[in-house]
């Protein structure tokens, strides 16, 4: 267990009601390789009561979860106990007859079948070997009445928004007798009208004597329904508060916790004052991204932070025609741009790293060489387009050197390559067209701390350059590290920014009360 | 650490370099092991008249298969090309009967095909229609358009200006090879040696991120159905050329699953990206070695189509056991 402030109360025992908790895990431990994931956590669960948790990307709250709910084995040593017994999980089947039910950020309906059919999926009722059909609908119908929902039995969830799924998983949940229910960020995706319905749903399921457990980055969904709150922070228990102890500084100061590497580069906030580069105006897709605005600074690196889904790849991709944009602007050193598709930004000189390496950016079955020069291929064609070899070596050889790529030679595969030497290859193909703004997305996911390391140096250099750099990044100390100025995204829209500055440097509280919308947003 | 990560990078190269070498080798141990098992069956597998016998056979449908691996290389399918070649062999059979322009049969049968492909290619580019329904539309609606032109019968030209291709021969060598090879040659060329031939693996590789690097994936898709249907209209020429006639009805049928098992048995992956046009080649010279060989040593018509399935089959089994060699974490 971490070292813990002493104003925090660490007392997990006190529960809301008398008695013994429905669920107490204790000194859970779950190791990936030889990441510790989670660090001897423990947690309980009151009937009645709604226990939320909270904790930054990463913390350990969804596998927490994921053990609980038999999809991972914790290491041994911990005990899981339900209603006082101890229990072994060993997979979801365990776990669903044990009475635990799991809503996730990802639905798991088939769409294609209807609710009742999906709310029996595995467990039809049956009759002479047919399924009874008209029992499940009864026995459905009955459940959703509790749900207070508009649709029936005998929807096709296809046609159901994803509010309306959620509430399908919740029946299936109450079908099978759930006393333990476990909500991942269950209103990422409703809106507001849907989120109000779920909150009624949870009190009334509240006051049934079923335990919920509430996995929230927002804040005010944990004010207005939790009894109690337990944090996470790298993968280790932080500590619990009582309704009545809960505050946004308090919370926040145990999510974020203390020190910032030293690898980072230093911020130089005087790239503020150089001339504008890229202006975006009031972009929007209106399912995601309602209208962002902001400037980018030759020179600059601008961090965006914000939660998972509030909508900073999405705008990211608005920006690079990578996916259709319904209004806004774009203007790139005075220079109104027309974009419609990747290769415009390209050619204007706007690149976009994708956070997800192997699926959207990188060719595995391809060469470090293919794959470095694929962008400028056809500039450096030769006649008829044929493909010119000794160009493509040379960018090859020059990228494997200036980024240090590991690997025997350029006709190596790039699925062969590691993490760290994949992303390389992949900053390498960006840079090949010299771009004047880059976009990174999650740029050190997934790769290890040599591999970081040499990417904030590369970031550092590439502004020094000139060159306007946006990073978007789910680690709040990475994005303090680097960034000049860092632009939080809410729900879609721009919360506000946070400026360095030499008095007083950015911290992580700052940045994560705008994240979960504790404090109003500031104007740029 | 370092240390570690250098064995295992080491240990993957290794594996690159076994499955490479599969790759380029691929069936050719077969091809080369059933030709030697039907020379010892039958004793005249190995002659220079029956080779020459099994290229010819061998020709339209490598020709068929090269534009198939354009098309699978993106990882589609194209069923069309069956019929494409009965269409396009009628249109230039009729061609070639009007009187002192002959000639005009191969570029009217050329550019039959063509239309086809383009057809196909504007539906899966720009609608975004999966191949597979496409092409079997127009595997459906082209049949018809062939069995159209020609009122529903034989169509003779017995003084065929272009019947030296289908049954001439250049220093000993036929026509038809000659033309099949240059092909093969020409498609390599392009896949290999062009911008154009790696945005095709690349698409095939990964579609999304083939977008997102600004690679115009609908001119890519256009251009591939458009060179299958390019040379399903060559394939019908060269029909004609060898038969003086063509016959909406029965000319071509099934040929396009000749060609997708060519390319199959060539180690093109099923999803595309990973593949080669020598392997084709080796595909469809399997594919003819056994129709041929089977002939010789005198097995009935049935038994032959239940071995080809299965050497299809089999060919598929060694596909997926390759692709999850790959298989990266």
């Amino acid at each position: 267990m971490i070292q813990v402030d002493d104003k925090i109360p660490v007392d997990d025992k006190v529960g809301p009601t008398d008695g013994s908790p429905v669920l107490d895990m204790r000194d859970i431990r779950k190791t990936f390789a030889h990441i510790v994931a989670l660090a001897r956590v423990s947690l309980t669960a009151y009937r009645g009561e709604v226990h939320a948790l909270m904790g930054e990307n990463g913390a350990g709250k969804s596998t927490l979860m994921k053990v609980l709910s038999g999809a991972y084995k914790a290491d041994p040593g911990g005990s899981i106990q339900i209603d006082g017994k101890p229990v072994t999980i060993d997979g979801p089947q365990t776990a669903r007859a044990l009475g635990i039910a799991v809503i996730y950020q990802e639905l798991s309906l088939a769409p294609n079948l209807t609710v009742a059919e999906n709310i029996f999926l595995g467990r039809e009722q049956s009759k002479g070997g047919f399924t009874d059909r008209t029992a499940q609908e009864a026995a459905c119908a009955a459940i959703l009445k509790r749900l207070h929902v508009r649709f029936r039995p005998s929807t096709r969830v296809g046609t159901l928004s994803l509010g309306e799924r959620q509430l399908v998983e919740i029946a299936r949940a109450l079908m099978s007798d759930a006393r333990i229910l476990v909500m991942d960020e269950p209103t990422t995706s409703l809106s507001t009208r849907e989120t109000e319905h779920l909150f009624r749903i949870i009190r009334d399921l509240k006051a049934e004597g079923i335990a919920i457990l509430y996995i929230s980055h927002r804040m005010e969904e944990i004010y207005e329904l939790s009894d109690r709150v337990s944090v996470l922070r790298d993968g280790a228990y932080v500590g619990t508060l009582m309704r009545k102890d809960l505050s946004a500084e308090r919370l926040v100061s145990m999510m974020v916790g203390r020190d910032l590497s030293s690898f980072y580069r230093k911020a130089h906030t005087a790239n503020l004052a150089r001339d504008v580069l890229l202006e975006v105006r009031d972009i929007a897709d209106d399912q995601r991204v309602h209208g962002c605005s902001f400037d980018l600074h030759a020179g600059e690196v601008l961090g965006v932070a914000g939660l998972v889904g509030a909508g900073r790849t999405e705008l990211a991709r608005l920006i690079y025609g990578a996916d259709p944009k319904s209004r806004g602007t774009v203007t790139l050193a005075g220079q109104k741009l027309d974009i419609r598709g990747p290769q415009d930004s390209i050619d204007a000189g706007i690149v976009y790293l994708t956070e997800d390496r192997k699926g959207l950016g990188l060719f595995l079955d391809m060469t470090i060489r293919e794959n470095v020069s694929i962008n400028v291929a056809m500039r450096d064609a030769l006649a008829l387009c044929f493909t010119n070899f000794a160009a493509a070596r040379a960018r090859a050889a020059a990228a494997m050197k200036t980024f240090a790529v590991r690997a025997g030679s350029a006709s190596v595969h790039v699925g062969a390559l590691s993490g760290g030497n994949q992303q390389k290859v992949l900053l390498a193909r960006l840079l090949e067209t010299k771009p004047r703004i880059l976009i990174l997305d999650e740029p050190t996911r997934g790769i290890d701390v040599g591999a970081k390391s040499e990417i904030y140096r590369l970031i550092d250099q590439l502004a020094a350059s000139g060159i306007g750099i946006v990073v978007i990044s789910s680690e709040l100390p990475e994005i303090i590290g680097i960034a000049d100025r860092v632009m939080v995204v809410r729900d879609g829209r721009i919360a506000g920014f946070v400026t360095a500055s030499a008095e007083r440097p950015i911290t992580q509280e700052d940045v994560m009360k705008l994240s979960t919308g504790t404090r109003p947003a500031e104007a740029a | 650490m370092t240390e570690g990560t250098t064995t295992a990078d080491a240990e993957r190269l290794r594996g690159q370099r076994i499955r490479l070498a599969i790759q380029v080798v691929g069936m050719l141990p077969i091809l080369i092991l059933l030709c030697i098992g039907f020379e010892l069956l039958s004793g005249r597998f190995l002659t220079f008249n029956n080779l020459s016998i099994v290229m010819q056979q061998a020709s339209i449908n490598t020709v068929l298969a090269a534009g198939m691996t354009f098309v699978i290389l993106t990882g589609g399918i194209d069923l069309s090309v069956g019929s494409i070649v009965a269409f396009s062999a009628m249109f230039s059979v009729i061609c070639s009967l009007i009187p002192g322009f002959g000639l005009l049969g191969i570029p009217a049968g050329l550019a039959a095909g063509l239309v086809c492909g383009l057809f196909n290619g504007v539906l899966i580019a720009f609608l975004k229609l999966p191949p597979f329904i496409v092409t079997l539309g127009s595997l459906t609606a082209v049949r018809g358009l062939a069995r159209l032109m020609g009122g529903d019968t034989t169509i003779f030209n017995a003084d065929l200006p272009f019947a030296f291709i289908g049954n001439g021969s250049l220093f000993g060598i036929p026509w038809l090879v000659v033309i099949a090879f240059a092909v093969v040659v020409l498609s390599w060329i392009v896949l290999r040696r062009t911008v154009l031939g790696t945005w095709i693996y690349a698409i095939g590789g990964n579609a999304d991120a083939a977008r997102l690097s600004g690679i115009k994936v609908w001119a890519v898709l256009l251009f591939v159905y458009a060179v299958s249907g390019l040379l399903a209209g060559l394939g019908g020429v060269m029909s004609t050329a060898r038969l003086y006639a063509a016959n909406g009805l029965q000319l071509g049928q099934s040929y396009e699953l000749d060609a997708i098992a060519a390319v199959i048995l060539g180690g093109t992956s099923f999803v595309g990206g990973v593949g080669s046009i020598w392997g084709t080649l080796i595909g469809a010279l399997i594919i003819a070695v056994l129709t041929n060989g089977l002939i010789l040593v005198g097995v009935s018509d049935i038994w032959q189509y239940i071995i080809k399935g299965l050497v299809i089959i089999v060919a598929v089994s060694l596909d997926q056991y390759r692709s999850k060699q790959g298989a990266r974490t």
